[in-house]
């Protein structure tokens, strides 16, 4: 209808208009942004190839990740039927390295999650509240910011027995502390806009506004340091893995991974090396990620 | 000044409570008890153990307990080592860990603040690109891969170090826990003071002194620097809890017989009161360092002690 209205002009003139008048949002700004920068966009490849993998790896493999080949211990790469080689017990490190990958990113996935809700939900109401209750609620913040969290998660793992779901829950928890602190000071400032007093003077309840208006318009600086969460807690969970408190054997994660890879590394270092450069490609990948989103949805902070 | 402080201390006391309380908690949530683990114990025995640990006791009273205890400086006894107090292993364990950590400290601040002044002078340039790409790499790459990466490399291909062990603090055994330990803290201190310097570069104070005619390493140490390692005042607090997150790894990995060491052999053998005492220990130290670092940066920043 509407090149009906716009009479002789040609359809081109048309097209353009209407892309004239749609405008470009802020996210389009964004992603623009975003696309521009070689780190970040390299980075989201790799770690869309790694997600791909570790989903996929472990049905095109053909050995499980759990099988243990007693005539094909400490094979090196490409020397037998074991693509990238085998470690002391004969299973196959490519096996291992996808089931270990995989873990290693769904738990990233599921504690950052978790802080995301709790740190969200926190620093929100903290912010949107004031006064009394955001003193209490950010007192608290700063308490638990100056304790050493890695010690207590080491102590539930050690109290709790070393239980998957446990370790999600554990490393989320103490994870959403610099959530809460991000997502307050946006709140504060958000509370100022006429958006919020407009909702505000249509009657809806706090809670309502919270959670409808302010909490979308934090988007931008939660969706950053999710990105910047996520390698926190891959690395917070191989670093409990490597000590033997996180992921229990058979399982793998690339935390044990590395830390079976040193424990036989004069005879065998394939079983070190691919682990970690696997490891540190993946947390390069989400910082790249990270530093280029909050370049892209933030450029002023540059 | 004196009400900063007060303030400061306010937050300071109830964490360490927070500390303790949690602690025990988390102890005693514990299933089961920690003698019954080993083997069968004839019944009275049991007993006899649990009376002389105070087990037997209502939960309350064990708490107060062990809170009076903690205030005068008492753990409690080890569950494991049975003739030795929380307290004596802390103290027949912590140089090992004072130095490799202190060590690891210094070494990581004089380093991360010249490189990220070197960064913050030639920015956008080769030299700032590559400490740059140094730093991220430095962040990226955990202890537990540099560090058995390096004994593979320098200890055992090329021989250079010794791969592990104490040897009573000789500084070639050290060379290798401390650089692990220091590498990370050097990625970010960098960072860190890179972010400031280009800042403070920027500024009209810095400006001013050039147009006084002020010799360029002068503007650079005198004011821009003094600005610059701010932020890294209330970094040292989060440093320092980092250094002791990642002796924990490197004790291990290198052989050191340290705290670090000493914490994850607690944990894996359940040796609860150590386990209790050694975080309550970790997090004094690390809340004493965040205060001593807020008092400094008051010092530093009279904006903040007058606000």
């Amino acid at each position: 209808m509407s090149l009906l209205t716009l009479g002789a002009r040609s359809p081109e003139t048309a097209a353009l208009m209407a892309r004239a008048v749609k405008g470009r949002s802020l996210w389009d700004d964004a992603r623009r942004r975003l696309l521009r920068n070689r780190a970040a966009v390299a980075s989201m490849i790799i770690l869309g190839l790694m997600v791909l993998g570790a989903i996929v790896g472990p049905f095109l493999t053909p050995y499980a990740y759990d099988e243990i080949n007693k005539n094909d211990v400490w094979l090196a790469p490409l020397t037998g039927q074991h693509l990238i080689g085998s470690d002391s017990l004969g299973r196959d490190l490519l096996a291992r390295l996808f089931t270990g990958l995989g873990v290693s990113l769904a738990i990233g996935a599921v504690a950052t999650t978790v802080s995301l809700v709790i740190g969200v939900t926190w620093g929100a109401v903290a912010g949107y509240f004031g006064g009394v209750v955001d003193e209490v609620m950010m007192r608290v913040v700063d308490v638990l910011y100056s304790l050493p969290y890695i010690f207590f998660v080491i102590i539930l793992m050690v109290t709790f027995g070393s239980n998957f779901i446990l370790l999600f829950i554990a490393l989320g928890a103490v994870q959403w502390l610099t959530m809460a602190r991000i997502v307050r000071g946006q709140t504060l400032s958000l509370k100022q806009k006429e958006f919020i007093e407009a909702a505000r003077a249509v009657g809806l309840s706090r809670l309502e506004i919270i959670r409808r208006h302010i909490v979308p318009n934090l988007l931008g600086p939660v969706v950053v340091y999710v990105t910047l969460t996520i390698p926190g807690v891959i690395l917070a969970e191989s670093f409990l893995s490597f000590l033997g408190l996180g992921v229990q054997p058979p399982m793998a994660s690339l935390g044990t991974l590395i830390a079976n890879g040193a424990q036989d590394m004069e005879l065998a270092p394939w079983l070190l090396i691919l682990p970690s450069i696997t490891m540190v490609v993946t947390l390069m990948c989400f910082n790249f990620i990270g530093d280029g989103l909050r370049d892209a949805i933030d450029p002023q902070d540059r | 000044m004196l009400s900063f402080l007060l303030r400061r201390l306010v937050v300071a006391i109830p964490t360490l409570f927070v500390v303790v309380t949690a602690a025990f908690f988390m102890m005693r949530a514990a299933p089961g008890n920690p003698f019954s683990t080993d083997r069968k114990l004839p019944p009275e025995i049991e007993k006899n153990i649990e009376a002389k640990y105070g087990f037997d006791k209502p939960l309350v009273v064990q708490y107060a307990d062990y809170v009076g205890g903690v205030l005068h400086g008492d753990l409690g006894p080890s569950l494991k080592y049975r003739d030795k107090s929380v307290l004596q292993i802390i103290q027949e364990n912590y140089r090992v860990s004072l130095t490799i950590g202190l060590s690891a400290f210094i070494i990581s601040i004089f380093a991360g603040v010249s490189l990220g002044v070197i960064a913050a002078l030639r920015q956008n340039g080769p030299l700032d690109y590559m400490t740059m790409g140094v730093a991220i790499l430095g962040v990226c790459i955990p202890t537990f891969v540099t560090a058995p990466l390096l004994q593979l490399v320098l200890g055992s291909q090329l021989g250079w170090l010794p791969i592990a062990s104490w040897n009573g603090g000789s500084l070639p055994n050290l060379v290798m826990p401390v650089a692990v330990l220091a590498l990370p803290q050097i990625a970010i201190v960098s960072r860190l003071t890179r972010a400031g310097m280009i800042e403070a570069l920027h500024s009209n104070y810095v400006r001013t002194a050039r147009a006084k005619g002020l010799p360029e390493f002068q503007i650079v140490t005198r004011h821009a620097l003094r600005a610059a390692i701010l932020p890294l005042v209330s970094y040292l607090g989060p440093a320092f809890a980092g250094l002791m997150t990642g002796s924990l790894v490197v004790e291990r990995i290198f052989g050191l017989p340290g705290l670090g060491k000493f914490f994850v052999n607690s944990a894996l053998q359940r040796d609860y009161t150590v386990v209790m005492g050694m975080v309550i220990f970790f997090a004094t130290l690390i809340i004493v360092l965040n205060l001593l670092a807020d008092v400094l940066y008051a010092a530093l920043d009279p904006r903040v002690r007058l606000a």
